[in-house]
């Protein structure tokens, strides 16, 4: 009796530990950061800063299933890069984290949400190009990423995207990787619905890789360093990661870009980074350099 | 407009996909539909129960899971295909079959009992009485239902686009994100080609409905 | 009927159904000891995989999982009965410029993709998830309320109408104060049975990144890593069929009830799409 009692404790202890570690891989939303609030920041009158500063609250659309950057919690919010990145900007404005409010914005949807004004931000894994560029604005890039791909442990065969040609490789339908690794690689598309619903198939060995954004197959590897590993360290796209805004405010635009700066000589980028990407990336990113167009 | 143009091949990719999972899912509950149908007025207990069982399970699971289940699940259980269609064509036949089976059944229930009698009074066997005398008159009642379950299934197939297939949903999703500013357009695209399927099998179950099964 | 297809089955037949009743148990436990014991061998089984759902934030995710399908369904069935309704009488108006407009817009919501119109309500208007799901379910089931109510009033007898406009009444009256109130009754079964299909099409939510009960076991899955997947599913699944099997359950008791109280007991005319998901 006493050795069951002390077995389902130990379940008990097992099971709080995977969580926690699952949590910390996560992003560690238990220490999410709440970044100093400016007290009264000051902005020019009928500027968009103005007017979200005195409503002292903001919408921010972010993704809520992309590891490391932005996945939602089993509390409910969102913890990640780009969140850290959306609270940074919004402590500058006067608004503390609480008063965010956040958004899901998934790959299809986001230009339409700017345009309609149902965010005021997107903080979402966004890569800035040209033709986004004629619907919406961007501050940045705050990350450059770049697509790679993801294999089985074993796997030593995929090392480069043309070994992908006429095989089986998942990613999100809708999503621009997916749209890369057919148009040039000649991979054949196998959709999913999410990035982790790649997974399964991958571990059955019924697709040969899964592509999208190195950061986010290293979420992924990071879980499961046993069972999965990148192809190669090597990108071959780059993706700059900007911050979707309103097209025309310019004003706001240059406003974020300098905030951005401000964030990387004072440390608060580089502790973003340590505190939700940086606990699988260990190297520390530098910022890249401000796209001021 | 003109991005429905350009992408025609790709439309027509995840068309012809779309009919191939609906066609070969379909074959496959008509059979199985009606055998669960058969066995569910059959004498032997046991085939009742599954018969039962199944389409209560079936009819009252969510496709999504269904397909949760051929397409992660089974393959967990070392069942694996190498082409996603087949995982597809499980799940969707799967549920469609309950479907097929509850038409089919609510069919041979529409055939006079006097019918039954007549066959049995001249020696027939159960086997004998289903497919010779209560099926074949029984469908000809069941075939509107059963045109207008197949139409569902042509929708249905469009589930697999989230599960590993490219069909036209699929595609259309893909075209979305690949023409961000004529979104409108790509999925008035995806919605004609259902459409090219669906509204003429609506027509025909209609004209059946009027001429054949007005058997009685 | 089944009882007259085959004799009371004496000692030989019973004999041999027995024989097949035992042979169809053996083979079904023997199919689902398979799947049991590979499940096994891959530690489905371990209590630790089971051991979340000794954590409190489970299931108040699976809770609002389950909170958030049933208002969708909700909202989308309160919206989608009286859309039907108004639907179903410009289908049978007796203006002609009514009808056949509404015949074509029937015809083409009932021929598409629910998750297709999600997801153009979701691309097109940029609305959230919830407005999407709500208005696809809103669409499509409309059309098949319109549908059903439409085959309740013709199965009603003529002298229903006839009587009612010989006593003066307007079209719109007899129909709105004799044929509605009792098409409505005798197709009650069939309206419930499409409410099994609203509840269930929720799950599509999930393609289109609403929360409801499926997305949030995927993103704790994610969350949680790999081995949990199983666990949380299988949970999810049987809720959903519990939810399921309730209502259904609901409409055989209302067929029940109604086939003694409705006039010439309830009907079931086939109607397009009532067999879609």
């Amino acid at each position: 009796m006493k050795a069951f009692l002390t077995r389902r404790k130990s379940l008990l202890v097992a099971a709080s530990a995977a969580l926690a570690l699952s949590l910390s891989a996560c992003g560690g939303s238990s220490t999410t950061s709440n970044p100093p609030v400016a007290e009264k920041p000051s902005f020019a009158a009928d500027s968009t800063m103005a007017k979200l500063s005195s409503a002292g609250k903001i919408v921010i659309g972010t993704k809520f299933d992309q590891p490391l950057f932005g996945q939602k919690g089993l509390d409910g919010k969102p913890v990640g890069f780009d969140v850290e990145m959306g609270k940074l900007i919004a402590a500058k404005l006067g608004i503390p984290a609480d008063k965010i409010e956040w958004v899901e914005t998934v790959s299809a949807n986001r230009e339409q949400f700017i345009k309609q004004g149902k965010v005021d931000m997107i903080v979402a894994t966004y890569t800035i190009n040209d033709k986004r560029k004629t619907e919406v604005d961007f501050a940045g890039p705050y990350y450059e990423a770049g697509q790679a791909l993801m294999v089985n442990k074993d796997n030593s065969s995929i090392t480069k995207p043309e070994d992908v040609k006429g095989k089986n490789v998942c990613s999100v339908t809708g999503s621009t990787p997916a749209e890369t690794i057919v148009e040039k690689y000649g991979a054949i598309l196998v959709p999913a619905a999410t990035y982790s619903a790649c997974l399964e198939p991958l571990r059955n060995k019924q697709v040969e890789a899964i592509t999208t954004d190195n950061v986010i197959l290293a979420g992924f590897v990071a879980k499961e360093p046993d069972a999965f590993k990148l192809a190669s360290d090597e990108t071959f796209t780059k993706e700059p990661y900007g911050i979707g805004l309103k097209k025309d405010d310019t004003e706001f635009r240059m406003w974020i870009n300098d905030q951005l700066e401000a964030f990387d000589e004072d440390g608060s980028y580089k502790k973003a980074w340590e505190d939700t990407a940086g606990e699988v990336i260990k190297t520390a990113p530098a910022l890249p350099a401000i796209d001021r167009y | 407009m003109d991005v429905i143009i350009e992408n025609l091949p790709a439309y027509v990719d995840g068309f012809l996909r779309t009919l191939f999972l609906s066609v070969v899912s379909g074959i496959f509950a008509l059979i199985f539909g009606t055998l669960l149908a058969a066995a569910r007025v059959s004498p032997i207990a046991a085939l009742r129960g599954f018969s039962m069982t199944y389409v209560e399970i079936v009819r009252n699971t969510p496709l999504t899971i269904a397909f949760f289940f051929a397409a992660v699940v089974l393959p967990r259980l070392g069942v694996t295909f190498q082409q996603f269609e087949v995982a597809a064509i499980i799940a969707l036949s799967a549920y469609t079959s309950a479907f097929i089976a509850e038409a089919v059944r609510s069919g041979v229930n529409s055939v006079p009992v006097g019918q039954a009698e007549a066959a049995r009074s001249i020696g027939m066997k159960f086997s004998q009485v289903l497919s010779l005398i209560i099926l074949p008159q029984a469908l000809r009642t069941v075939i509107p239902p059963m045109i207008n379950i197949l139409i569902a299934l042509v929708k249905n197939s469009s589930v697999a686009g989230a599960f590993y297939v490219l069909e036209l949903f699929g595609t259309g999703r893909q075209l979305a994100n690949a023409n961000g500013d004529a979104v409108l357009w790509v999925l008035v695209g995806v919605a004609f080609f259902y459409l090219l399927i669906t509204v003429p099998l609506g027509y025909f179950a209609n004209l059946v409905e009027r001429k054949v099964a007005i058997a009685r | 009927m089944s009882s007259v297809l085959y004799d009371v089955p004496g000692p030989k037949a019973r004999r041999v159904s027995l024989i097949g009743s035992i042979v169809g148990v053996v083979a079904i436990a023997g199919l689902l000891w398979w799947a049991i014991s590979i499940l096994a061998q891959q530690g489905i089984f371990e209590p630790e995989r089971w051991a979340v759902f000794q954590i409190p934030d489970v299931w108040v995710l699976i809770g609002n999982g389950i909170l958030a399908t049933l208002t969708a369904a909700a909202v989308a069935a309160v919206i989608a009965f009286p859309l039907g309704l108004v639907l179903c009488l410009m289908r049978i108006s007796d203006v002609a410029w009514i009808r056949i407009p509404t015949r074509i817009v029937l015809e083409f919501l009932r021929g598409m993709p629910v998750v297709l119109m999600m997801f153009f309500v979701l691309l097109v208007f940029a609305t959230g998830s919830f407005v999407a799901v709500v208005a696809g379910l809103v669409l499509y089931n409309s059309a098949i309320f319109a549908e059903i109510i439409r085959a309740g009033i013709q199965s009603l007898p003529k002298g229903q109408r006839e009587a009612g406009l010989a006593i003066g009444l307007t079209s719109f009256a007899s129909r709105r104060s004799i044929e509605l109130p009792q098409a409505i009754r005798r197709m009650l079964p069939s309206l419930v049975a499409q409410l099994v299909v609203l509840l269930k099409d929720t799950s599509l939510g999930y393609i289109v990144s609403y929360e409801e009960l499926l997305r949030k076991v995927q993103i704790m899955a994610d969350f949680l890593g790999p081995d949990y997947l199983f666990p949380v599913f299988f949970v999810a699944a049987a809720i959903y069929i519990a939810i399921n099997f309730s209502v259904s359950r609901l409409a055989i008791w209302i067929e029940k009830r109604g086939s003694k109280k409705a006039a010439g007991g309830v009907v079931h005319v086939p109607v397009a799409g009532i067999p879609a998901k």
